[in-house]
């Protein structure tokens, strides 16, 4: 019989969203609840596996009595509260949010965010051509992963995935302040000199592409990545005895990436550097 | 946690520095030369990673000793702690007063914020520049808001070595700055605090009486003129029944959030969760404010009981002072005030002989605005980036350590003494029904007579102007600092009160009054202040941290423009300044375009 943990029974937590009534259990955050009830907040630090750093602001919502427009990623849902998440005043917030974004990060590779832009009919090209921009080189200085700065939102996910969330390995911190904040190992140095540990679990929670598979990043470069062309297969890694889900990102019969279900029990998407990057050998024909 | 680090070792010098501060490290595990017990037994764990909080001490060390910090030292400061290199090396980097890259031992902070751009700071940075070039052996640096400006243009030099030594010159001239950068140790000494305040010594006031009557280094002479009555008054009453005085008095938080502080007391003591901690916000940063630098350099006894009487209301037995690292006389006089105070006994074990326990540290600031966001401040002392939190939870529930805390404004905790001395009736007395008591405006700019004014609230700006002696052609004052807004010379007539200023349509935020007269171009002005929320925006959310910028992308595109070569980037300006002032994470996002609105709307600054 297999028993499924079912946790301190929770109180329900009732208010509106949008004039509708909700429900959720205590603790529950606003986007819980506009997720359950089938409205499309949008988010991009946000992450399935991590707590909400809210650092981006894309997902602002309106609640009555508050001040200032709040995260549905991170404020938690309390009894009364009327939340309205389609107002002028929030739609304005994350339509300048975007344009702010894409006028100084690459945000080619960061899935939806071109239909966010088109949908909020956001002008990234009105802060004019001077508008300063990130423009930083990607850093390749290992076989395994590149990190290409210029497309990074600093949502704070690798730090925290590299962090005490998960892999406590802590290789890497947002240095600097404001505008030139970005993220780094200790003294900037190359990840062969720094903690890392190659666990990739930064990659798999990267929402734009600024953390990717040196595969990835060299079939970008040479215009051979095409993700209509690949197949994902979800397999158990065959390395050690934890049995962590892996899923293969398979492009002409070459394992090109290599990612793992968020939704596992016991390991949450992360992987270890054999998981991630040891697949070599299965494509090993010779 | 299996920390990584590097092979940079650390010189003599920087492992003395850190030692200085933590003593000889005890094992290898720790930094120290390897022997044969550190074989069998793996030192550190939560015991050092529990003292995470001296990263910041710790960075201030190797700082004043050396002038910088390498890598070297600061991954021989990280094995001391048990702190990931990575995450040091993002707290070093996020403060300006450290540097993490080579550069000479004396830095010369030169301000060129409002009042000093005003009193010709660009000149004056033009020529100092000019005689402290490369090789002089001094780095000349740009400097936000010193907090000196009842004496602008200001200049604080430092010259790290062991001890290090600090220099102001203000008014600065090129050649008194370039002596206070060459030899900081001989400089001349700085006027007493209490020149700042031009009604020193004068009758009927309250949070100044004692500026510039006391010694502020004497216990003795505190004492003598009321010291300490406030304190015994606080034992009589009982923790619930100074909460009740405070409270009935109608005082609200100073900072500029203006938040009751009999609530937020009374919220903090009945938590259950312990310990319970006090804290001092002394990071005045606003620009235009030096009011709290004053306090503490001319009466800093009065400091040190009020947070007492703080810390005995909502049962907390240790407090910190958070300090802006730019007062180096405002932490001589604390230091010296500690000591004393805990020499005394009254502070310690058993204070007064009431067998209540308590101590104050200090902590130091390194150069950064945001650390004065009462959350930041906790990540600040706590060892981590300066970045605001998320509220809620709120800090009288989740504060320093996550533990209960009460955080007040120096100015606030020191209007608690005449609060129990007097009595709440006599003090709610004072001022208006909505705003009590008496209230410390910082007057600069434009004026014969600059520097700290105590007035009752209800008195009207142009009052505090009469007595400052403002100067003819005045165009504008600004109120609450950068994050505060400005208002046109024929608004004089506007009480300064919380609600006064509301119904205005301004704030009075934490009590600074700027005059600018019709000679000071305002788009520059607004486009330092631009600057200013651009230099000082911690990065953490995009609104701020990109938004910043684009705001003084846009003001600098118009500094020379008016009417309709203007009307698009003010629009633009509007459509950022409202998103960030409503989905910025914390208060000075919320507050970077409040300034340049009010010039744009009420002094028609591009028209």
């Amino acid at each position: 019989m297999t028993a499924m943990p079912l946790g301190v029974p929770r109180r329900l937590v009732e208010f509106t969203i949008d004039g509708q009534e909700a429900r959720v259990p205590e603790g529950a955050t606003i986007l819980d609840a506009c997720r359950a009830a089938g409205k499309d907040v949008p988010t991009l630090c946000q992450g399935d596996t991590l707590t909400p750093k809210n650092a981006c602001r894309v997902c602002v919502v309106e609640v009555e009595g508050s001040r200032t427009l709040v995260p549905a990623c991170s404020r938690k849902a309390e009894p009364g509260m009327e939340v309205h998440t389609g107002t002028e005043r929030a739609r304005h917030s994350r339509k300048i949010v975007l344009e702010l974004l894409a006028s100084s990060v690459d945000l080619s590779t960061t899935p939806q965010v071109a239909d966010w832009i088109k949908e909020y009919e956001a002008k990234p090209e009105r802060f004019g051509p001077d508008a300063a921009r990130l423009d930083e080189e990607p850093k390749i200085d290992n076989e395994l992963y590149v990190r290409d700065y210029d497309k990074c939102i600093l949502c704070y996910k690798c730090v925290d995935a590299c962090g005490d969330q998960w892999q406590n390995t802590f290789a890497i911190s947002v240095a600097g302040r404001g505008f030139d904040a970005r993220i780094a190992v200790e003294h900037d140095a190359p990840l062969t000199d720094s903690a890392c540990v190659y666990c990739g679990n930064c990659i798999e929670v990267c929402p734009t592409g600024a953390l990717s598979f040196k595969s990835e990043f060299d079939m970008r470069a040479a215009g051979t990545w095409d993700e209509s062309q690949q197949t994902e297969t979800t397999t158990v890694c065959a390395y050690c005895g934890v049995g962590c889900n892996l899923t293969l990102h398979v492009q002409d019969n070459e394992i090109v990436k290599v990612t793992s279900p968020h939704d596992n029990p016991v390991t949450h998407g992360n992987l270890c550097i054999k998981g991630r990057f040891g697949y070599q050998h299965v494509q090993n024909r010779d | 946690m299996d920390l990584h680090f590097g092979d940079s070792k650390p010189t003599d010098e920087e492992r003395a520095a850190v030692d200085a501060l933590l003593g000889p490290p005890e094992s290898s595990w720790e930094g120290a030369d390897r022997s044969d017990a550190d074989l069998r037994w793996a030192r550190g764990g939560r015991e050092a990673r529990d003292r995470r909080d001296l990263l910041l001490p710790g960075l201030h060390a190797i700082n004043d000793r050396i002038g910088w910090i390498s890598e070297g030292a600061l991954d021989y400061l990280c094995r001391r702690l048990t702190v990931p290199p990575a995450e040091a090396y993002g707290v070093a980097t996020f403060y300006a007063m450290f540097s993490v890259k080579p550069r000479p031992a004396t830095v010369l902070h030169v301000c060129t914020d409002l009042a000093c751009a005003a009193a010709g700071a660009s000149e004056l940075c033009a020529g100092i520049e000019a005689r402290l070039g490369l090789g002089s052996g001094v780095s000349v640096e740009r400097s936000p808001c010193l907090g000196l400006c009842e004496r602008a243009p200001a200049a604080l030099a430092i010259k790290a070595g062991d001890p290090v030594r600090t220099a102001v010159s203000a008014p600065a001239t090129v050649p008194d700055a370039v002596l206070a950068a060459s030899a900081p140790e001989s400089a001349p000494e700085e006027p007493p605090a209490a020149l700042a305040v031009p009604q020193a010594g004068g009758d009927g006031l309250i949070l100044l009486r004692r500026v510039g009557v006391v010694d502020p280094a004497s216990l003795d002479d505190y004492r003598a003129h009321g010291g300490y009555t406030a304190l015994r008054r606080a034992f009589e009453l009982g923790p619930a029944g100074v909460i009740r005085e405070v409270t009935d008095s109608g005082l609200v938080g100073r900072g500029g959030a203006a938040f009751p502080t009999g609530r937020k007391w009374q919220a903090t003591a009945s938590q259950p969760d312990h310990p319970h901690y006090v804290v001092c916000n002394a990071d005045e940063s606003e620009p235009g404010t030096f009011k709290d630098r004053v306090l503490m350099e001319g009466d800093p006894y009065a400091l040190v009981e009020a947070m007492t009487i703080a810390a005995y209301a909502i049962g907390a037995h240790k407090g910190y002072v958070y300090l802006r690292g730019e007062y180096p006389r405002a932490l001589h006089r604390l230091e010296h005030a500690l000591a004393q105070a805990r020499a005394r006994g009254l502070l310690g074990d058993d204070i007064l002989g009431q067998g209540y326990a308590f101590d104050i540290e200090i902590r130091r600031g390194a150069g950064a605005y945001i650390c004065g966001e009462e959350t930041a401040l906790f990540n600040s002392i706590e060892g981590y980036r300066g970045e605001p939190r998320s509220k809620p939870p709120f800090p009288v529930e989740k504060g320093l350590f996550g533990k209960p805390t009460v955080e007040n404004n120096v100015e606030t905790l020191v209007n608690v003494l005449p609060v129990l001395t007097m009595g709440a009736p006599a003090y709610a007395a004072i001022g208006t029904a909505k705003s009590t008591g008496p209230k410390l405006f910082c007057v600069s700019g434009s004026v014969d007579r600059p520097g700290i004014y105590e007035l009752p609230f209800g008195a009207t700006l142009g009052e505090l102007l009469e007595r400052a002696g403002v100067r003819e052609g005045l165009r504008a004052v600004l109120l609450g600092g950068a994050a505060g807004g400005f208002v046109r010379a024929d608004e004089l007539d506007i009480p300064l009160t919380f609600e006064g200023t509301r119904e205005a349509g301004t704030t009075l935020g934490s009590g600074v009054v700027m005059a600018f007269d019709d000679t000071v171009p305002l788009p520059r002005l607004l486009l330092r202040i631009a600057e200013f929320f651009r230099d000082e925006s911690c990065g953490q959310c995009v609104p701020c941290r990109v938004g910043t910028v684009r705001q003084e992308e846009a003001l600098h595109r118009i500094v020379e423009r008016t009417g309709a070569a203007a009307a698009d980037d003010i629009a633009l300006l509007r459509e950022v300044g409202r998103a960030m002032r409503d989905a910025s994470i914390c208060g000075l996002g919320q507050t970077a375009w409040n300034a340049v609105e009010s010039a744009i709307d009420r002094l028609g600054a591009y028209e």
